[in-house]
Order: C-alpha cells, then sequence, then structure tokens
C-alpha cells in the first residue's frame, strides 16, 4: 500500500526533476567536475618558494649556501637584492615569500670557525606556509653548513628518522579528496531537497498534495527516493574519478563504504526536507541550507582544519556536524583500509544524524499538513 | 529622485515582511565569523603521540618528558614495542608514535649516535608536515643541548652556520590574523551576491517584475533601487564584522579603516553586480540558488587564495584565478590588516577590482535590457 503511493510521488517528482535538465545536470555532472578541478587545483604541497637573495659577502662559500636553497627544489630565486629597503618592498608586493640575507665576511668568518649567521625573513601572513618555510630553511642551512665542513662534523648525537605511513608521499591530495567528496554530497543533498517542498509551498501545489490520500511517510519517502538515488550516482561518479585521476587508493571493503556513503547521503536529505518543511521562501531555504550544510562541511568537519587545533568549546560544536565522522570512516575505510569493527562509533553516529532528520522531517511535515 | 526612493523604500519593506530573512542577513555572518574566527585554524598544537619506549631509562624519560611539555605535542600514552602502536594510529587516537630503542640512554652517555624512529600517520598530509617539523626541531634542539653541553666540558668549538629566522606581519604566526581578514570577504560574498539574485529571479517567479517594468521608473533606477537596499546590509556587515575581528579577535588592523571601508564598497558593487548577472541568466530561484552556489561561489572560495595559497596551484588554473575579484579584495583586506598598505601599494588590486565590477555590471544591465525590451 504505502509501496504505491510512494512510488506515485517518486515518479512525479523523477518528472519533476528531469524537467528542469539544468538542476539535473548540475546534480549528476558537476560534483564530478568540481573534484576534477579542485582535486588538481588544491595542494598544501609547498614548492617554488619565491625567494629574494641579499648576498652582501659574494664569494664561494655564500655562492654555494645560495645554491643549496635553490637545489633544494623547494625555493626558486626571484630576486636580487642590495637593501633591506628592496627585501621590504617584494613581501608588499608578495614577489617574495622569504629573503635570505648572507652578512659581509661570511666566508671568512666559516672558514675561521667564527658561525657567521645569516638571515632569513619570512612573510608570516599565512602561518601554516611560514611554519615549513622556516622548516625547510633550517634544515637547508644545517646540512650546508655540515657540507662545507665535511668530515671535521660529528653525527649528531640524537637524531629523527621518520616513517609515514598511509600516505607515505605525504600527498596533500589523498587528503583532500576525501573531504571533497563529503562537501560534495553534502551540498548537492542538501540544496536539492532544500527546495523541493517550499517549492510547491510557493507555487500552491502543496494545497493538492494535501488533499491527495497520501500519508506523510509515503509522500516523505517518494519525494527523497529520486534526490537519494541521484547522490547516490553522482557520488559513485567521484569515487571513481577520484581513484582513476588522483590515485586515491582503496584499502578497505566496498560494502563499508556503500554503507557509509548511503548513511551519509539519508542524513544530508533529511536534513534538506528538514529545512523545506520550516521555511516559507525558496529564498530562506537557500540561506538555511548554506549555513547548515556549506559552512559546517568546510570549516567544522576536518575537512581541512584539524579539529584536534579548536578550542574546546568548538570542539563540541563538531559533534553534531555529520560530516566529521563520515570523513573519519570515508579516510579510514579508503586510506588506512580499517575494518568496519573499528568505525562503529562513526556508522553509529551517522545512523543516529540519518533518523533523526528523516523522523524531525516527517513530524514537521505532518504537522504542516495538518 | 523620489520614484528611486519609493522602490528603495519598498525593498525594505519587502526585506521586512521576512523577519527571518533579517536574521539570517545580520544576526548569521557575526555568529559565523565567530564560530570561523576559532575553527579556522590551520595551526598544529597538541598532536596526540605515542610513545614506544623500549629502553625504560631516565633518558628516555627526560625525552619524553620534553615531548610532553612542548605544546605542540601531548603524549596520550607509553607502551613498550612499535607493535604496540598500530591500533592508536588506525584509531586516530595518536597521529605520531615515537619509538626510543633498547640502549637508548647507554648511548646517549657514552656517546654513540643513536636515532629515534617517528611513525606518522599521513592521512592529513599537512599537518603531518608541521608534526614531523616540530618532532624534528624539538630533537635537534636537544642535540644541539647535548653538543654545547659536551663541548662547555671538552671546551671545543663546534663549526657551522648559525640560522637567525625573523617572520614579518605575523610573528606569532597565528592562522588566524590570515583567515579572520579572509571571512570578512568571503561572508560579503555569500550574502551579497546570493540575495541580489534571488531577490530579483523571486519577483520573475512571480511575474511582478512585468509590473515594475511598466512603472515610469528608468532602468538605471530599476537596478540601483533593487540592489541600493543589499549594498547598504553589506555596509553593515563590513562595520559588524570588523568590529568583531578587531575587538573580539584582537586581528591588528595596521591600516585605514577608511580605505578598508572604501574598498569593500568598491567589493560589494563587484558582487551585486554579479548577483544581478546571475539573476539574468535565471529563470527559477532553484536555478538561481544552483547556479550561484556551483559556478560562481564555491570556485572562487577555492580558488581565491582564501585557504589554498594561489602559488601551489598549476600555471594554467593561476591564470583563471585572475577573474576572481574575491582574490583582489582578500590581497586588499590581509595587506590593509597584517601589512598595514595603503593605497599606494593595493592600487592594482583596486583597480582590478573596479574593472571587474564595472564589467560584470555592463554585462547584466545590457542582458536585462535585452530580454525585458
Amino acid at each position: 500500500m504505502i509501496g504505491r503511493k510512494a512510488l506515485a510521488v517518486y515518479r512525479k517528482e523523477l518528472r519533476q526533476i528531469a524537467r528542469d535538465r539544468r538542476t539535473l545536470l548540475i546534480l549528476v555532472f558537476v560534483p564530478a567536475f568540481f573534484l576534477l578541478l579542485y582535486g588538481y587545483a588544491l595542494n598544501w604541497d609547498i614548492r617554488h618558494i619565491a625567494l629574494a637573495v641579499e648576498d652582501r659577502d659574494g664569494t664561494g662559500d655564500s655562492r654555494a649556501l645560495v645554491a643549496a636553497f635553490v637545489n633544494s627544489g623547494y625555493f626558486d630565486r626571484v630576486a636580487d637584492v642590495q637593501s633591506p629597503a628592496d627585501i621590504d618592498r617584494l613581501l608588499n608586493l608578495n614577489t617574495a615569500r622569504a629573503a635570505l640575507v648572507i652578512p659581509e665576511n661570511f666566508g671568512r668568518d666559516l672558514v675561521n670557525g667564527l658561525r657567521p649567521q645569516v638571515q632569513v625573513i619570512i612573510n608570516g601572513d599565512n602561518a601554516n606556509t611560514a611554519t615549513t618555510v622556516m622548516g625547510y630553511a633550517a634544515s637547508i642551512v644545517q646540512s650546508a653548513g655540515a657540507a662545507l665542513f665535511e668530515g671535521q662534523l660529528r653525527e649528531p648525537p640524537v637524531s629523527i628518522e621518520p616513517r609515514i605511513w598511509y600516505n607515505p608521499e605525504l600527498r596533500s591530495t589523498l587528503f583532500l579528496v576525501p573531504g571533497l567528496i563529503a562537501y560534495i554530497l553534502m551540498i548537492t543533498a542538501v540544496i536539492s531537497t532544500a527546495i523541493s517542498i517550499v517549492r510547491e509551498k510557493e507555487s500552491g501545489t502543496i494545497e493538492q498534495v494535501r488533499m491527495a490520500p497520501i500519508d506523510t511517510f509515503s509522500f516523505m519517502v517518494g519525494k527523497s527516493i529520486p534526490y537519494f538515488l541521484i547522490s547516490l550516482t553522482s557520488a559513485a561518479l567521484i569515487v571513481f574519478a577520484a581513484m582513476l585521476l588522483f590515485g586515491l587508493p582503496m584499502r578497505g571493503n566496498w560494502i563499508s563504504l556503500l554503507v557509509a556513503v548511503s548513511l551519509f547521503i539519508a542524513g544530508a536529505l533529511g536534513q534538506g526536507l528538514l529545512i523545506s518543511t520550516a521555511a516559507e521562501t525558496q529564498q530562506v531555504a537557500f540561506q538555511a541550507a548554506m549555513l547548515s550544510s556549506f559552512l559546517p562541511t568546510l570549516m567544522l568537519s576536518g575537512f581541512i582544519f584539524p579539529i584536534s587545533s579548536m578550542p574546546t568549546a568548538l570542539q563540541l560544536v563538531t559533534y553534531v556536524v555529520p560530516a566529521r565522522y563520515f570523513l573519519v570512516a570515508l579516510r579510514g575505510i579508503v586510506l588506512k583500509g580499517v575494518p568496519i569493527a573499528v568505525l562503529t562509533p562513526q556508522l553509529a553516529a551517522l545512523t543516529v544524524y540519518a533518523l533523526a532528520m528523516l523522523a524531525l522531517a516527517s513530524v514537521r511535515l505532518a504537522r504542516e499538513r495538518g | 529622485m523620489r520614484r528611486l526612493r519609493r522602490l528603495v523604500w519598498k525593498e525594505f519593506l519587502e526585506l521586512r515582511q521576512d523577519p527571518r530573512l533579517f536574521v539570517l542577513v545580520i544576526i548569521a555572518p557575526i555568529i559565523q565569523l565567530t564560530m570561523l574566527g576559532y575553527a579556522a585554524t590551520t595551526d598544529v598544537r597538541d598532536v596526540p603521540v605515542v610513545v614506544a619506549d623500549g629502553d625504560r631509562s631516565p633518558a628516555s624519560r627526560e625525552l619524553i618528558a620534553r615531548f610532553d611539555a612542548s605544546r605542540n605535542f601531548t603524549v596520550v600514552d607509553t607502551v613498550t614495542s612499535l607493535n604496540d602502536v598500530d591500533a592508536y594510529l588506525q584509531r586516530g587516537t595518536a597521529w605520531v608514535a615515537l619509538a626510543i630503542p633498547t640502549g637508548y640512554g647507554a648511548a646517549i652517555h657514552s656517546e654513540t649516535p643513536v636515532s629515534l624512529q617517528v611513525v606518522a600517520d599521513g592521512t592529513d598530509s599537512n599537518s603531518t608536515t608541521v608534526a614531523l617539523g616540530y618532532a624534528t626541531s624539538l630533537v635537534n634542539d636537544y642535540a644541539q643541548e647535548l653538543v654545547s653541553r659536551r663541548a662547555a666540558a671538552t671546551g671545543v668549538r663546534v663549526p657551522g652556520i648559525d640560522l637567525r629566522l625573523r617572520i614579518w606581519f605575523n610573528p606569532q604566526l597565528e592562522s588566524r590574523y590570515f583567515m579572520i581578514p579572509g571571512v570578512l570577504a568571503l561572508l560579503l560574498l555569500l550574502v551579497t551576491a546570493n540575495l541580489a539574485a534571488m531577490g530579483i529571479v523571486r519577483e520573475k517567479e512571480l511575474g511582478t517584475l512585468e509590473q515594475l517594468n511598466v512603472t515610469p521608473l528608468r532602468r538605471w533606477e530599476l537596478i540601483v533601487g533593487k540592489l541600493l537596499p543589499y549594498g547598504v546590509i553589506a555596509l553593515i556587515d563590513v562595520l559588524l564584522v570588523t568590529a568583531v575581528a578587531v575587538f573580539w579577535f584582537e586581528v591588528p588592523l595596521r591600516g585605514s579603516f577608511w580605505l578598508l571601508f572604501a574598498l569593500s564598497l568598491v567589493y560589494v558593487l563587484c558582487t551585486l553586480g554579479l548577483g544581478l548577472f546571475i539573476s539574468t541568466i535565471s529563470d527559477t530561484q532553484q536555478q538561481a540558488m544552483m547556479t550561484a552556489t556551483f559556478f560562481f561561489l564555491t570556485p572562487m572560495i577555492y580558488l581565491s587564495g582564501f585557504i589554498f595559497p594561489i602559488e601551489n596551484m598549476p600555471r594554467v588554473i593561476q591564470y583563471a584565478t585572475y577573474l576572481i575579484p574575491l582574490r583582489y579584495f582578500l590581497v586588499i583586506v590581509r595587506g590593509i590588516f597584517l601589512k598595514g598598505l595603503g593605497l599606494a601599494w593595493l592600487w592594482p588590486q583596486a583597480a582590478a577590482m573596479t574593472a571587474w565590477g564595472v564589467i560584470v555590471l555592463g554585462l547584466a544591465v545590457a542582458r536585462s535590457r535585452k530580454r525585458t525590451g
């Protein structure tokens, strides 16, 4: 019984979506296109740092130090300057991100074992890039110093031998792509359903729905299934594109992935429907959808900004952001290949989210229909 | 002029009729800025470390204490062998595992070089790079200390080069100082472009645009009248958001506030022009919001340098970013806030942004004339 009615609503909704070609195309293909664009464009792998050089010594040793910077592959020598004022200008214009200042008598002091001091000035506006540049500069200066004194310098008493798991080349793409998948899915699912009921309210067709002999549950199911299928299709497209183009590995289990993705999409659709029942105009629905999906997924999910660095109060807020759980599950399955049992807390949280959103939306819709 | 005033009044009345919209436009940006101001930090602090201490000597405990005392690391647990760290890394309860080999204390004592193994979870490549940097410099400092302790004992000088690092504009390396001015630019774009686009498409959908078209309003009056209220809201947002940034987050405003305000005006001209343009290429509000979100706002946010440095992008995409007004405005707000730059430095960005605004407004006006005329 419920099945037939839900099917009727489903057909009606599907027809309506199919009629608006542009929206359908946006929902299915744009996500994959996005992944392509952003997967290539976005990364934190800091290379080619624009370096200005002020060499006041001009000896073989000072040139060797400059060469060590350039040959490291991290720095591009963009300018040779004569005075601190030039450095000021280049850093203000963002032409250079860092400057290397080698003092007079660098070569002589070095030979005499006087430990000459070189200066590296870094534009600190982007704290993260600056930290990385600091690390590069420190290790280049250290190893250049050692190279110029080959044989005389002993091995340091303690050193570190790093080993990196799951993503040995530390490619930021592998970290960002799962985040992009979550972000794109969240937006398409929430926004597409957020307007689906408001639109009927605005155009008055909600009255007809109210009159029709359909129970709220069938109506909800029929409304959301087309969007669920569309979102699942576009999720599959994105995941395959990520694997083909960006070498995203699949170290875990496909079934676990399907479960995680389905739960996440179901929750997002429920959230969209909830907004749709609460809002009176599409404008409000849209703004609410943006505020509740777009920004939290971007900022509070651990997609870009590490949650553990946030203040405690805000860390508590992140517990209600569903993408937070989805991202842990997704990265765990795809990058680490962890068994599903390890992800039980995340999957449980996603289930709660999906059930809560769908239930709230049903209750509101039932009240709305009187 | 009176006709224009009437139209602006009508727009404000419409905005007021939807109190929820008003809340979204005025209250939401402040909440968002506060949230984002705290959330948008790329600082890596308190990295959870699990230590596999195979030595259990006073020397190994001294090293562990150094890690724990640093604000960059928190030691979450100590285990005996490297095999036990797997579970921590899989669950994500630790990002880094530090392995101290058996015989570490004896090696330090007998001045034999010893190496520590550090295993890092590379999933979050960014935080891992930073965390490894911290670990390396912590151990280097420790090594340096041991060397100078011995040098002091034997009286031998160690040759080499000293490095003095100087960080300009943001010496404490607070990522907040970089992100918050960016959030100002982002919020203005999100609020104004969307509102303008949907406000106009709604009249189209409802058919009231026709009514406005047959009134004696001139075209420019119609456009100015529709956009002006959103412009006013945007400027109120600028004041609110700047106040929160300066007084709450204590981001230094080193440049001129008036320059910031004036250039924000130019920027809002661009975003409103963009909204108007989107409204001319959309028939329904759904289309307008999809087009705005997917084709304009998202690319602008990601490709403008708001979060991801433009210089890291492939060359082709770097050129494409010149088409994004947010790119110029980000340089402007960050330049004014952090570097205290004036128009003498920022005029190329200001000029590019003005040109962008004029072109997009021109396009939008031309398109709307063709349609209705």
